[in-house]
């Protein structure tokens, strides 16, 4: 089955990135096609490089970038959601003026209309969050 | 894209207090470029979202409650109602905006596309849409 993910919120304060991470992992290990998995609202903070867990915690943002590397996932945050939180690649601060970048690697920011597509091109729209 | 799915946008929560409302709109606004067959559906305190005479004035937030009046131009065909969470606000259907659709190649005409529903039909309209999107 081709699979879309959206993901609401961020890490840490909520579960759902962490649900969200597990059941994606689950269907690609199972043989499922992830086509997207899009971060919408305070999802997009679990694209942050910055993010720095105590060390005996899990590292939501690396666990994500893990499991694109291992899978080839398209891992995309929502550009006006982005831009509200202070989530910046290299053409968001070239854009907006900005001194630094945070997005982390296999991480990409990208419009709305990713997710809408990736809702048409899915069998399931999956959606964690509160 | 010439796969027509029916989409259906559950919003579920206060127009103001968080986000989700106003980013939410974001999603239906961007989307109506794909167009596809287009449903809002209001429960919960997402009723709230579209009762009519909301100022945001003293509250320094932007009042997006135009935008709602408007959708019928962005490609929604109806805005659904959950009746039950209506009764449970004490609030009735005079209490929400009217919203106006027009078919520009047909000019078929409806005064409002806003519309309650008991919860049986709310089941069966989740149950008939392709994809949910859940605010």
């Amino acid at each position: 089955m081709k699979l879309a993910v959206q993901v609401n919120e961020g890490p840490y304060q909520h579960q759902a990135s962490d649900t969200a991470f597990h059941f994606t992992k689950a269907a690609l290990e199972k043989g499922h096609e992830v086509f997207r998995v899009f971060f919408y609202h305070d999802g997009v903070l679990n694209g942050t490089r910055l993010t720095t867990p105590p060390q005996d915690d899990r590292h939501v943002v690396n666990r994500w970038v893990e499991l694109a590397e291992k899978h080839d996932l398209d891992l995309v945050l929502c550009v006006a959601a982005a831009q509200r939180r202070g989530l910046v690649d290299d053409g968001e601060a070239e854009r907006n003026g900005k001194d630094a970048t945070n997005i982390a690697d296999k991480f990409r920011i990208s419009g709305l209309g990713q997710l809408v597509e990736a809702a048409i091109q899915s069998d399931r729209l999956v959606v964690f969050g509160d | 894209m010439a796969e027509i799915k029916k989409f259906m946008y559950l919003n579920r929560r206060a127009p103001y207090g968080t986000i989700y409302a106003w980013e939410s709109l974001e999603v239906v606004l961007i989307g109506a470029a794909f167009d596809q067959e287009v449903s809002l559906m209001f429960v919960d305190d997402g009723v709230y979202q579209i009762v009519k005479g909301s100022d945001t004035s003293e509250s320094d937030m932007k009042n997006f409650m135009p935008t709602y009046r408007t959708l019928g131009d962005y490609g929604v065909r109806h805005m659904f109602v959950d009746q039950a969470s209506l009764d449970a606000r004490g609030l009735t259907k005079d209490d929400l905006i009217q919203v106006e659709w027009e078919d520009w190649e047909t000019e078929e005409e409806i005064d409002n596309i806003v519309e309650a529903v008991d919860s049986q039909r709310f089941k069966e309209l989740m149950s008939q849409s392709d994809v949910v999107f859940s605010f």
